[in-house]
């Protein structure tokens, strides 16, 4: 067992445990991005508008494995944080300070890669705010609006597409959203790629792929969650 | 040939001991040098100005590390305009010639930093942790004599040339003062890639990472976070693949042998 | 008491004496051994190898070395390779060719014995290598390969790309680091020995400045090993590091130990000529490019002066207009003659005005026949048709730039042209010393206790050291002949006890030291410590002792050195702020190390001037042949001089040390 601890505190570990929280928030951001786009599906005949997602809503805040699933997703979210902060701090530490001469510019994805805790803090507390609007509503607020005459189990369905409609409507939500996916986008593109050389996976014939894999990987991502608000600010 | 002569102004740190309070940058403004000079002689030409006017520069002349002056012993080091070895690839201080600067150009002169290289004098740090890296297993245990015939193992071409690549690290600590972070990872990978590529260096492969990245960890070096800043200031160009390597080296020896 | 024999074992023949030595010679014992205390100093490629090897056997090793890690001595630097007598290439070498290529490359004027002791264990020195994790150059089959060298015709050189130096000193550092890992060997960096410390006759330590604190420390050890390089830099402009220096041998000299040669100096012949009066080193380019390049002047005075006007490029003069001159003088070796022949037929041409660049030193080193000639074989092997005279120069271009990319990158970082476009433009400048302290057999010099080794010591090379040696040596010295040698002395020590620092010959020496140091400090003159230097290497030394000598000149060159060293005594200006030195201060360190330049230079020209003779790296202009060719002298300079101190005022004294050859017939070295 010593030898777990120990490697988990070395300098690898520590970045492994980086890398493998970031990668399963990497898988998760594909599955919540798949979810949210139902609430572009039509709904089906005599069904209210946004039928399919507040279906998907209620199915997912209803199944005890999901639940299980978001407890470790949270878990990943705070340990991938606070370990990123730890090891910043300790970054700085180490490094003692800045040179005063300024170098070249470097490319953007060296800009992302020495601005990670700032993308990572301005993502969390995205995190915050967004599981406000939506997460808390679900679980907390007892007077959220549900879909009309539609029984579940025997429950009334809570229209999650309702409160994401009107979110969306207001401008400062949408800014607040694209920018934050533009900072996804270059936390993603330094920490895709970044998780892979971290587990030793990146070498001279795999390199090239993982990072073009990465570089679709940040673009299609936040790209897809940036219809939503978009969309809806300019269509519904 | 041309012989241009500028003007430079050079903003160097100067740093009396490890706690002299009054550290800071000192401007020497409008030296008169020669385009042909390397950096190391336009600071020679500095320190003999210095020298020649002692009344004027109490602080007396510049130290700073250098020896072989053929980019080779990694003695030499300098962070130029905010990068180690200055703006030219693959070149190390002691071959950066002036000819790369212009007339009445500022250039920033400064130390490495790096909590595990503690500050000596001005541009002289102390990077003895590297030695203590090598120390803990950048070697392969054999004993002088009774070793094989040269020829008795053969080495395919290019893994031999990919040990030749990462062997060619020259020590200068270049990508700990490039990276944010102060890693060591970019040396301490070489050495774990030159010796693990080769056959004779694969027997003690998984021990010798575990020790060296121990030793690492605990001279108080930083992260990776994978920047790549030590790759492009890397003054023998040594790729980040080998930290790739690194890695893997060390998470399959942890995991999979049983000791 | 001062010894002077060569110690030389008898045996039946040369080829058995070291084997035979081997058996025969006493050991010490694994208990005994835990309690003998040996100090290295210097721990470049014979240093580390030695104090590695020491600390492997059980000695408890002391090492040390003036810069902040073993990794920057400046065995470092060299590039082209080293040599071993394996016979891989099956091109007829053989242990004896390698002593006889050597014997005869040092112009016989190296012992014998050592010699072939040499190419014995070169074989030795690469398996061990290889076994260390040296990445050498392989074939595609797996197996090493090889390049040839300067005054050789066989193929024995083996290569690390063109860091050869840099890959074998990284195996030794890593052999020592081991063994600094387990504790058999106590490293301290960042320390320069001053002085060196005699009891009852027997070498019993040092004394060293630590250089981060400035203060003056004492060693003690049952024996004290030099391996602290060559004296190089008293000509202030060499390819040796900045910091490579003499104190180490000189005070050992001072102490007793005999200097050998010291006018033996190699001018190595291609070197990136002089760009102007700020320059601090030369640099050079490996030997190894005259395997294809092709050494060359303008034929006509009229190109010269356009070459170096600038208004012609060199690659606009036609073939018939060119004198390749090593290949019109010497069909046989061609571009591969040894370095004293290719140094000095540069020498001649620019002496004669076909010199180029803009200071009319320098002659060139062209590529573009080997460009041509890889070229064509790569597209025959690619079974082109007719290819393009492009595509020719792209694919041989490809070639050169595996074989030698990063020497044609270096020069270009330094001269800012491009070499697979223009040739090379290349002159002679100071690379090796061959001459050192003088040491027997076993390695011992003449003071008991004292060794020395690498390229410290002055055996191996005689007057002319071979490409690739000088990593050889230094290695079969550290690992394979000092070991074994040091324990013919040691095995008579058991019974001693652990070396007291706290005696009288300690404090002498150490309280020399700080007189010397307090000195230096309180002139407070006016001119740089770099000065000085610059004046005695570039304007004594080079002029008058340099690659070319003669009676008169070696005895102005005296007067100057003399009257220049007095001056350094009264005007030199050291920084400081602590007036007994104990500081972090980089200015003293070099103050220290050119005051004993000084007085190497001294004794450089005596002994230049008691050769009279020409032989390999020593030329004198009284003795020479009507072509100009060196005219050695068998009958009466066939000895190694010895010098003993004998205070700065008085003549040394000479001990000459008679060579004998018994199995090389002596013959005038021709390489036509």
């Amino acid at each position: 067992m010593k030898w777990i601890i120990e490697f988990l505190l070395s300098s690898l570990g520590k970045k492994l445990i980086m890398s493998l929280t970031g990668l399963f928030l990497c898988l998760f951001l594909v599955v919540h991005m798949l979810g949210n786009l139902q609430l572009f599906l039509p709904s089906p005949e005599g069904m209210p508008e946004g039928y399919v997602f507040n279906m998907y809503a209620y199915h997912m805040t209803h199944s005890s494995l999901i639940k299980i699933i978001s407890y470790g997703n949270y878990f990943f979210i705070l340990l991938h944080a606070l370990q990123g902060i730890l090891i910043t701090v300790y970054n700085r530490k180490a490094k003692g300070g800045k040179y005063q001469g300024k170098g070249v510019s470097d490319t953007a994805a060296k800009m992302a890669s020495r601005n990670m805790i700032f993308l990572g803090v301005l993502l969390l507390a995205f995190i915050g705010l967004h599981m406000y609007q939506f997460w808390a509503q679900m679980h907390f607020n007892s007077e959220m609006p549900v879909m009309a005459g539609i029984i579940e189990d025997g429950e009334e369905v809570k229209d999650l597409f309702a409160i994401v409609s009107v979110a969306f409507k207001q401008p400062w939500v949408v800014i607040v959203y694209l920018i934050s996916l533009l900072a996804l986008a270059l936390h993603l593109v330094h920490g895709f790629w970044s998780a892979f050389q971290t587990m030793g996976l990146s070498n001279n014939k795999y390199g090239p792929i993982i990072r073009f894999v990465a570089m679709a990987y940040a673009i299609l991502i936040p790209l897809g969650f940036a219809t939503m608000p978009i969309v809806f600010f300019l269509f519904y | 040939m041309a012989h241009e002569n500028i003007k430079v102004n050079l903003y160097v740190w100067r740093q009396n001991g490890p706690n002299d309070p009054n550290a800071g940058i000192k401007v020497y403004s409008d030296l008169e040098i020669n385009t042909h000079m390397s950096f190391l002689e336009m600071l020679d030409v500095l320190n003999t100005h210095i020298i020649e006017n002692k009344d004027k520069y109490p602080e007396g002349p510049v130290a700073f590390e250098h020896d072989c002056r053929e980019g080779i012993c990694g003695a030499c080091s300098l962070v130029i305009n905010g990068r180690p070895h200055g703006p030219m690839q693959g070149t190390t201080t002691c071959q950066l010639h002036m000819r790369h600067f212009n007339n009445g150009d500022n250039i920033y002169i400064e130390p490495f930093k790096a909590k595990a290289f503690p500050m000596i004098k001005d541009l002289v740090v102390d990077r003895s942790s590297f030695d203590k890296i090598i120390q803990a297993g950048g070697y392969i245990s054999v004993n002088t004599g009774g070793t094989p015939d040269g020829n008795a193992v053969p080495v395919p071409q290019d893994v031999s040339s990919e040990a030749m690549d990462a062997a060619a690290c020259i020590g200068c600590g270049a990508c700990v003062a490039a990276c944010p972070n102060a890693s060591a990872m970019l040396f301490t990978s070489a050495k774990v890639s030159h010796l693990g590529l080769l056959p004779q260096g694969k027997t003690e492969a998984a021990i010798r990472v575990k020790r060296m990245v121990s030793q690492m960890d605990n001279e108080g070096f930083g992260l990776c976070s994978n920047v790549g800043a030590c790759e492009a200031d890397c003054p023998k160009e040594i790729s980040i693949n080998n930290i790739a390597r690194m890695n893997r080296a060390y998470i399959s020896s942890t995991f999979t042998n049983d000791h | 008491m001062k010894k002077f024999q060569s110690n030389v074992p008898e045996s039946e023949t040369l080829e058995d004496k070291w084997t035979e030595y081997r058996s025969r010679m006493p050991l010490v014992a694994p208990n005994n051994k835990r309690n003998i205390e040996v100090i290295v100093v210097g721990t470049g490629l014979a240093g580390a190898s030695a104090a590695a090897t020491l600390g492997e056997l059980g000695y408890q090793v002391k090492a040390f070395c003036f810069h902040d890690s073993p990794r920057r001595a400046h065995s470092i630097a060299a590039q082209g390779g080293i040599n071993a007598a394996k016979n891989y290439q099956n091109d007829g070498d053989s242990v004896y060719r390698l002593f006889y290529d050597t014997v005869k490359g040092g112009d016989y004027r190296s012992r014998e014995a050592n010699v072939h002791r040499l190419a014995e264990v070169s074989r030795n020195i690469i398996d061990q290598c290889v076994a260390q994790g040296v990445p050498f150059a392989r074939e595609y089959g797996g197996n090493l390969a090889n390049r040839s060298f300067g005054g050789v015709q066989v193929s024995r050189t083996f290569y690390a790309r063109g860091q050869t130096g840099q890959q074998l000193l990284i195996g030794a550092y890593s052999a020592l680091s081991r063994q600094i890992s387990l504790g058999n060997v106590v490293m301290y960096n960042r320390h320069e020995m001053l002085d060196l410390v005699v009891v009852e006759g027997k070498a019993r330590g040092i004394i060293a400045r630590n250089l981060l604190t400035g203060q003056l420390e004492r060693y003690g050890a049952h024996a004290v090993v030099l391996a602290t390089g060559g004296y190089g830099n008293v000509f202030y402009l060499s390819t040796n590091a900045m910091g490579s220096n003499v104190t180490a041998g000189w005070v050992s000299h001072k102490r007793g130990a005999y200097f050998a040669n010291p006018c033996y100096c190699q001018i190595h012949p291609t070197c990136i000529p002089v760009s102007g009066d700020y320059q601090s080193k030369l640099t050079l380019m490996s030997e190894s490019l005259r395997n294809d390049g092709r050494v060359w002047v303008p034929k006509h005075k009229k190109d010269v002066e356009a070459l170096r006007a600038g208004k012609m490029k060199p690659t606009e003069l036609s073939e018939e207009d060119r004198d390749y001159y090593l290949e019109r003088i010497y069909p046989a070796f061609g571009n591969l003659v040894p370095r004293d022949v290719a140094s000095r037929a540069a020498k001649y041409r620019c002496d004669d005005g076909y010199g180029v660049g803009s200071t009319g030193l320098a002659v060139y080193l062209d590529f573009a026949a080997a460009i041509l000639r890889y070229g064509k074989s790569a597209a025959t092997s690619q079974n082109l048709v007719n290819p393009s005279d492009e595509k020719i120069k792209e694919l041989g271009r490809a070639v050169v730039e595996k074989k030698y990319g990063n020497l044609f990158e270096m020069y270009e970082k330094i001269t800012g042209e491009d070499p697979y476009k223009t040739p090379m433009r290349i002159f002679p400048a100071v690379h090796y010393t061959m001459g050192g302290i003088w040491v027997d057999y076993n390695l011992e010099t003449s003071i008991p206790g004292l060794f020395a080794t690498g390229e410290s010591n002055f055996s191996d090379h005689g007057a002319n050291r071979l490409g690739a040696s000088a990593l050889m040596q230094g290695l079969a010295d550290g690992y394979f002949v000092l070991p074994y040698t040091i324990g013919v002395f040691l095995s008579k020590e058991i019974r001693t006890p652990k070396i007291s620092t706290d005696t009288p010959e300690f404090e002498e020496a150490q309280n020399n030291v700080q007189t010397k140091i307090n000195k230096l400090l309180s002139i407070n003159g006016t001119r740089s410590v770099e000065s000085y230097h610059r004046e005695l290497g570039v304007d004594i030394m080079w002029q008058y002792c340099g690659m070319a000598r003669n009676a008169e000149g070696l005895k102005i060159g005296r007067e100057k050195v003399r009257a220049l060293r007095e001056d350094f005594w009264k005007n030199v200006y050291v920084p400081h702020s602590d007036k007994d030195g104990h500081e972090f201060n980089p200015e003293l360190e070099k103050a220290l190390r050119v005051a004993d330049f000084f007085e190497l230079a001294e004794l450089m020209m005596v002994d230049a001037n008691d050769r009279k003779e020409s032989c390999g790296g020593h030329f004198r202009d009284e003795y020479a042949t009507a072509e100009g060719e060196a005219e050695r002298n068998d009958k009466d300079y066939a000895y190694v001089s010895a010098w003993e101190y004998n205070g700065l005022d008085d003549d040394p004294i000479l001990h000459k040390e008679k060579l004998e050859f018994k199995d090389i017939e002596l013959k005038t070295r021709s390489y036509k």
